[in-house]
């Protein structure tokens, strides 16, 4: 099954509408989720508050915003998490990211930033607890006993008593495990110090990458490492991230790129074409096998989705090679991964 | 009159074990509220907020509703189904920092289109702070400095662009904060979010009249009512600001009925429901600081006397002088021969506006017009379905008696609020 993601990104947009209409597009497309992007480094609105604000205003997309680990409290940021999945009825991703600038830091009283590896570390340290935190109540705590007068079974709820290098958490979480179990984790592992993370806790990596080649051997590297964490083949789920430059036809691509495949820019691969062609190379990655599919980011948000939707999504549909409809309603459903065991409840811990 | 409603947390309040109690947790109850609220023109929803699990004797506390959603992102979802309803959140300054929880609020605010709100509250106990990688350390001194200092930074924030829309470079340095750089956000609908602030104490009225659109008060009778409504309000002049600059909002309960026997009946059926047998034990642990499982709650009260310094709940407001209570209780108990469930009810149980749809207009009217408040918070005990009632009965009334809006004027909730849009400081 081929797995497309798209970003709805925005130049200076604060307003909910826009965002509105760009996921109301693609889930008419029939992506598995939208992304969009986050830094406290650069203007824009809290990307977990937009898409909040969209979710109500959809029903099948998947909602995934970054949200940084470094400057930011864990405890927080996996309650905001929790509670994007309940409001949008189990649809929330979180795409982990640090925050590597001494900018940031200023924003935050810190003096410098620390080195990008140790902040990945701490990156999957968050990712460890947030899981834990989401399993701190079992799925049936809640009970609602009348005769006892216990609204909750508190053997079902507990204490995470998470130590990590830098931070340490209590528990239980205050929101009840989410209605996927864990949100879908994502993280960017085209980076060296990033990729560790992603192989031991993402359920779905992005890698940059301008060749089918490349994108395999960082699949390859990432499966592997992922097998000695002990994660089940096949995880996490890969995807190419690409920009997308729709502008130039509906048809022809430019030469050189488009059915030549992407190149290489300053902003990370970029294909510039037509979307038939862009049909015609993710239908070639996938065929392979290299990938498990693409997260697409448009250059021009609205026109390229318009294009993707209309031209690229299109075609693959007909060749029967994307969904026509959403046969699942959660994010783990269109991804193909099942709902997670709750660790607590396999493994009896006690609260 | 400005109404709000208020989605019950955490206490008992909930009378969870009713059938017509539905999800704590899921949106569609958070919706159904708030469509109710937008429905009856109110001013605002407001959410609570707790970021560690209650717990009593060393255990989670069981017997109340457990667990909520992070309230910000509830309210960014419900900016999506509600247009004019203003939205407000919770949130503790003491576990947070100003750059984050400013761009949060600024965020809500241009999603909403002007509807955000936020309630500062600020503990910062050792307790919560096991939960954060802050931890717990403040002072209780340095809690309402800390508060102030934090708005300011917000305040700093929210003005830091031009209004034609660009980033200008902030640097705030002070006792508790030091950062500098650019916020993300232009000005937002509304300026600056409306502040909340629900301290009721010394410090907390200070703050309120220094800083803050609106107080969040307990619930008091006309005359006592009158009196804290007096005192904050004169607080203002200080601080450059007018009597209408900060509105005075108790959080109430309403029982309705057909007639007022009837409503008497229901809001003392609701009062023993809000206390079972096992929360009466347990409020009285709490007091008495000592375990006493083994007391029939339908039996006397306890002989021996309360330990000086109860420290079995965590997580909750301090009850003050225990060993007080516990006398003014005995007395309570033995004067109308009431047993231990009987007692906490009696004692402890939540006072409503009861009587007829007419009767609580009338009443809440009185209280606006006689200067013990601006407003009201009403708190539920029912989720989703309660405030239903009121909407239908009550608000009709309130707009005939020519107490209470018909239609929102404005879009943003300063607007509804009666608020100035505040002026940009740089």
């Amino acid at each position: 099954m081929l797995h497309l993601s798209v970003a709805v990104d925005q130049q200076s947009a604060h307003d909910a509408d826009s965002y509105v209409a760009l996921a109301r597009l693609a889930e008419r497309g029939g992506f598995d989720f939208v992304t969009l992007d986050d830094t406290f480094a650069r203007p824009g609105p809290d990307a977990l508050a937009v898409l909040s604000r969209v979710a109500p205003a959809t029903s099948r997309i998947g909602l995934v915003p970054t949200v940084t680990t470094t400057h930011t409290e864990p405890f927080h940021v996996q309650a905001a998490v929790a509670t994007l999945d309940w409001v949008s009825r189990g649809r929330a991703g979180w795409r982990l990211d640090v925050s590597t600038t001494e900018g940031e830091a200023r924003l935050f009283g810190s003096r410098q930033a620390a080195a990008a590896d140790a902040l990945w570390q701490e990156a999957g340290e968050v990712a460890d607890v947030a899981a834990k935190l989401w399993d701190s109540w079992e799925d049936d705590a809640e009970i609602r006993d009348v005769p006892t007068g216990r609204f909750i079974d508190r053997d079902k709820l507990h204490h995470v008593d998470f130590r990590g290098t830098s931070f340490s958490v209590k528990g239980p979480s205050i929101v009840p495990r989410p209605p996927q179990g864990h949100p879908v984790r994502v993280v960017d592992a085209t980076d060296g110090q990033a990729r560790r993370t992603a192989a031991r806790y993402a359920d779905v990596a992005l890698v940059r990458a301008a060749g089918a080649g490349q994108a395999a051997d960082v699949r390859a590297q990432l499966r592997s490492r992922a097998a000695e964490y002990g994660r089940e083949p096949g995880q996490p789920k890969v995807l190419a991230s690409l920009l997308v430059d729709l502008g130039a036809g509906e048809h022809a691509a430019e030469p050189g790129h488009g059915g030549g495949g992407p190149r290489q820019s300053a902003q990370g691969p970029l294909y510039r074409g037509g979307p038939v062609d862009l049909a015609e190379l993710i239908a070639g990655w996938h065929g392979e096998g290299v990938v498990d599919g693409f997260h697409l980011v448009p250059a021009e948000p609205l026109r390229d989705l318009e294009r993707l939707v209309n031209g690229t999504v299109a075609l693959l549909q007909h060749r029967g090679l994307f969904r026509t409809f959403y046969p699942g309603s959660t994010l783990r459903e269109h991804l193909g991964l099942a709902r997670p065991a709750n660790q607590w409840a396999v493994t009896g811990g006690a609260s | 009159m400005h109404l709000a409603a208020h989605f019950p947390g955490v206490d008992n309040t909930t009378v969870w074990a009713d059938p017509d109690s539905g999800s704590q947790i899921e949106f569609a109850s958070f919706e159904h509220l708030a469509r109710t609220a937008e429905r009856g023109l109110f001013d605002f929803l407001f959410l609570a907020e707790g970021l560690r699990l209650r717990e009593h004797k060393g255990r989670i506390h069981d017997l109340d509703v457990v667990g909520r959603p992070e309230s910000i992102t509830v309210l960014n979802a419900l900016a999506a189904v509600t247009e004019r309803l203003g939205l407000a959140a919770t949130v503790d300054a003491g576990f947070n920092e100003p750059y984050e929880l400013a761009r949060r609020f600024a965020t809500l605010d241009h999603l909403s289109g002007g509807r955000a709100a936020w309630n500062v509250v600020t503990s910062s106990d050792a307790f919560t702070g096991e939960n954060f990688r802050r931890g717990g350390y403040l002072d209780r001194a340095e809690r309402y400095p800390r508060a102030a200092e934090f708005l300011d930074t917000a305040r700093e924030l929210w003005d830091s662009w031009t209004p034609d829309g660009i980033p200008r470079p902030f640097a705030h340095r002070g006792r508790h904060f030091d950062i500098a750089g650019e916020f993300t956000l232009p000005r937002s609908p509304q300026g600056h979010p409306v502040v909340i602030q629900a301290g009721d104490s010394e410090e907390g009225r200070e703050f309120a009249a220094s800083a803050a659109d609106v107080v969040l008060a307990r619930q008091r009778s006309l005359e006592d009512g009158r009196v804290f409504y007096a005192d904050v309000k004169r607080r203002l002049a200080k601080y450059g600001r007018a009597p209408g600059d900060l509105k005075i909002m108790p959080g109430v309960g309403v029982v309705l009925g057909d007639t007022a026997a009837e409503a008497q009946e229901r809001a003392a059926e609701i009062r023993r429901q809000q206390t079972s047998p096992q929360t009466a034990l347990l409020t009285l642990e709490q007091i008495w600081g000592v375990d006493l499982s083994s007391y029939d709650p339908d039996g006397p009260l306890p002989d021996i006397d309360p330990v000086v310094d109860p420290a079995l709940a965590h997580g909750r407001t301090r009850r003050g002088d225990t060993v007080a209570i516990a006398e003014k209780w005995r007395a309570l108990s033995k004067e109308k021969g009431l047993s231990i469930r009987e007692t906490v009810i009696e004692a402890g149980g939540r006072h409503f506006f009861t009587g007829t749809p007419e009767a609580v207009a009338r009443e809440l009217d009185e209280h606006v017009r006689r200067e013990a408040a601006d407003g009201f918070v009403l708190v539920p005990h029912l989720i989703p379905g309660g405030l239903d009632e009121f909407v239908d009965r009550v608000v009709p009334l309130l707009q005939e008696r020519g107490a209470f809006r018909t239609e929102y004027r404005g879009t943003t909730l300063r607007s509804h609020l009666g608020l100035p849009e505040p002026g940009n400081r740089r």
